[in-house]
């Protein structure tokens, strides 16, 4: 099947290098400290964020440190199928577990010792039907993430944006969609640092040899960077909003 | 990074100090340089699919099981492969017993993305009825010491375990063509998988200051680093699968090396794997071998070859109650008298002793029912027998052995002489243990003329 087009067209009619649409919302939880809902093309994520506060379970606080805890679940509606167990498999507790230590790079958790910083995220709608190909939602999970400790004004080094990148048809393609996910072709998931230039999260599956992979992670890279861009804008208009109503 | 259990063991202050700061002058403490593997061995089980892997101090194992399933609805011509792992508790006192806990979820998945998204094995050959059935291969690896790095380790258990595995061979049969029998090991030689290539996990460990990276850390590495990335690569240049799930950030440069570091190294290990695969398949091929009785057997009754004594006799109590049967069958057509009898079969079983002999014992054409009766009778007698015999056997066969490679009728040489090694015990044995048969008659008449 062609993916790529003489055009140089995809198949939703895409730009090889171009992103999903992308959209935002911060504030959305008003029970939680932070808050936000990130959407990538047909993805949609919902984060929350509370914290610091006090650690529930006495036995893990730690002395030193913040202690960050992650959970993610994916809604029974998110899929085609109605989802059996949404959370608790193998592949949550996986994403939970990168998520997890993804955000714990980037918190200033020295800042906060003996406290504790939950992370829940929740899909609300995955691309595509099949279990096995929603791995494009670790992209939108982290970004969601983000925002949402950006939102609950919890100190960080840098935000960290995610973003993933294929290869198929001899042509690097930035974020897949279902269709093209579902191809078998490699896909490559990056978290970034933007401004200390570090990659924090990287996740490959499918073979790729080693020249055509360092071109595929600087696709991604690069459209890391132009979700740090849009993030960036999210949340200094958010900023701009809760000026305008303290009256500044 | 199960940290947070109340089990967990922890560095203290100054050993991490000191992990560090030998860091910094490119020295670990277990001796090795940055960029050095430990020692791995790779030991097989006696079945076919199991395996155990030693990577310096930690030790994993793995084992491979098949079973025919239905495959899955997407994909109804393919087979399914699933890695179970299970973190023991003996292995380390932070992990508990009971649901797998994150590190050991990370682990499976790392291995299963390694195994099953670079197509290294083959799963579409696993298919026996299309949309019906199929084998669904499962990986059980089992941690049973955990010394750092048990990633690496139990990918390479996996791999050896999958190297190593036979799986049953089954046809279609049954009316409509829809019937599958599966064959078992003795009827039909199992068949191994079908591994395109093998994909190599290799683990590095980041550390906070100046981006220090090490290759497969140990226990008390992993609890001082800040990050980790796991590539799975494969000799031929091709990157399998990456994990690097937050931790440290690095930068891309870093990130590149560390592959082409890899890649170099999966050569090396993709080598050790397969010889010691090796190893086993013709150690396999030549247990095998030894196993078959049945074609001992036939070599005696035609009694054309020779084999040494004691081969014949070591080999297989099915082979001498074959004998005896024709050994009491003998006996009774020569309708000797007891005691003629009972030195006959002790001719005969001294025979049985030393080994397969030339002489043929269907030149009578024994009937069945007097074979019956014969093995009824010499039921008692025959242990008695025995008894005596093992005591002459030494002495005997000393002289038989002289004999062995230079005749072709080495048996009535051995008669001749086990009888009249025996003749002090019972006068008539040469001529009552030659009598009944002409065939033999002829023979010793011909030895006794040629000697």
């Amino acid at each position: 099947m062609e993916y790529v087009s003489h055009d140089g067209l995809r198949i939703d009619g895409r730009r090889p290098t171009e992103m999903r649409q992308l959209r935002a919302q911060i504030g959305n939880v008003s029970k939680a400290d932070g808050s936000a809902v990130f959407e990538m093309g047909n993805t949609k994520v919902i984060a929350a964020v509370y914290g610091p506060r006090e650690v529930q379970n006495k036995s893990q606080q730690i002395s030193d440190h913040a202690l960050v805890r992650c959970e993610y679940s994916m809604a029974n509606f998110s899929t085609g199928d109605r989802m059996r167990k949404p959370k608790g498999d193998r592949r949550s507790t996986e994403i939970s577990l990168v998520i997890r230590q993804t955000m714990e790079a980037c918190i200033l958790t020295h800042l906060m010792p003996r406290s504790q910083i939950d992370i829940f995220v929740q899909v609300l709608q995955a691309d595509g039907g099949e279990l096995e190909f929603i791995s494009r939602t670790r992209s939108a999970c982290i970004n969601a993430a983000t925002l949402a400790l950006a939102d609950a004004g919890i100190p960080m080094r840098d935000i960290v944006t995610s973003c993933s990148a294929g290869y198929l048809n001899s042509t690097p393609l930035l974020d897949l969609n279902y269709t093209e996910d579902s191809a078998g072709g490699p896909d490559v998931t990056v978290g970034i640092l933007p401004k200390l230039d570090q990659v924090t999260l990287l996740q490959m599956d499918a073979k790729l040899p080693v020249d055509i992979f360092e071109n595929v992670m600087q696709l991604a890279i690069e459209g890391c960077k132009a979700i740090e861009n849009y993030i960036r804008e999210v949340l200094l208009e958010n900023t701009k909003q809760l000026e305008y109503r303290r009256g500044l | 990074m199960d940290s947070r259990l109340a089990n967990s063991w922890r560095l203290t202050v100054n050993e991490k100090n000191f992990i560090k700061t030998a860091l910094q002058s490119e020295i670990r403490i277990d001796g090795r340089k940055p960029y050095e593997y430990r020692k791995i061995s790779i030991k097989f089980g006696r079945d076919d699919g199991s395996s155990e892997v030693q990577l310096g101090q930690t030790r994993v194992m793995g084992i491979v099981t098949t079973q025919l399933v239905q495959p899955y609805r997407d994909r109804p011509n393919e087979g399914t492969l699933s890695i179970f792992t299970e973190f023991s508790p003996m292995a380390d006192p932070s992990f508990e017993p009971g649901r797998p806990g994150e590190s050991a979820v990370e682990l499976g998945r790392i291995v299963d993305r390694g195994l099953r998204e670079s197509r290294a094995i083959d799963t579409e050959s696993l298919c026996v009825l299309a949309g019906k059935l199929v084998w669904a291969i499962r990986i059980d690896l089992h941690i049973l010491d955990n010394g750092g790095n048990l990633v690496d380790a139990s990918n390479i258990a996996a791999l050896s375990a999958l190297l190593t595995f036979r799986r049953p061979e089954c046809s279609l049969g049954g009316e409509d063509g829809q019937q599958v029998i599966v064959h078992p090991p003795e009827v039909k030689e199992p068949l191994p998988l079908t591994v395109h290539h093998l994909p190599i996990a290799i683990t590095f460990g980041f550390f906070n200051d100046e981006s220090i990276s090490v290759i497969d850390p140990t226990h008390n590495e992993e609890a001082v680093m800040s990050g980790r990335m796991t590539a799975t690569v494969n000799a031929n240049g091709d990157i399998c699968a990456i994990q690097k799930a937050g931790g440290e950030g690095v930068t891309q440069r870093v990130i590149m090396q560390c592959l082409q570091l890899a890649i170099a190294k999966a050569t090396g290990i993709t080598k050790q794997i397969k010889e010691a695969v090796e190893v086993y398949n013709t150690e396999r091929s030549l247990r095998k071998i030894k196993r078959h009785p049945t074609s001992v057997g036939t070599i005696v009754q035609g009694g054309q070859t020779q084999t040494s004594g004691k081969e014949g006799v070591s080999e297989s109590p099915g082979n001498h109650i074959e004998r005896l049967k024709q050994l009491s069958g003998e006996t009774c057509t020569s309708q000797s008298s007891e005691e003629r009898k009972t030195t006959s079969t002790d001719g005969n079983a001294k025979n049985l002793i030393r080994g397969p002999t030339t002489w043929d014992p269907y030149s009578k054409g024994v009937g069945p029912e007097l074979l019956k009766t014969s093995l009824a009778s010499q039921g008692t007698s025959m242990p008695n027998e025995k008894q005596d015999l093992r005591n002459e056997k030494k002495p005997g066969e000393a002289e038989v052995e002289g004999h062995h490679p230079e005749d072709a009728n080495p048996g009535s040489s051995a008669i001749n002489e086990s009888l009249t090694g025996l003749q002090t015990k019972k006068e008539r044995t040469l001529e009552d243990a030659v009598k009944p048969k002409s065939k033999r008659k002829k023979k010793a008449s011909s030895k006794t003329g040629a000697s």
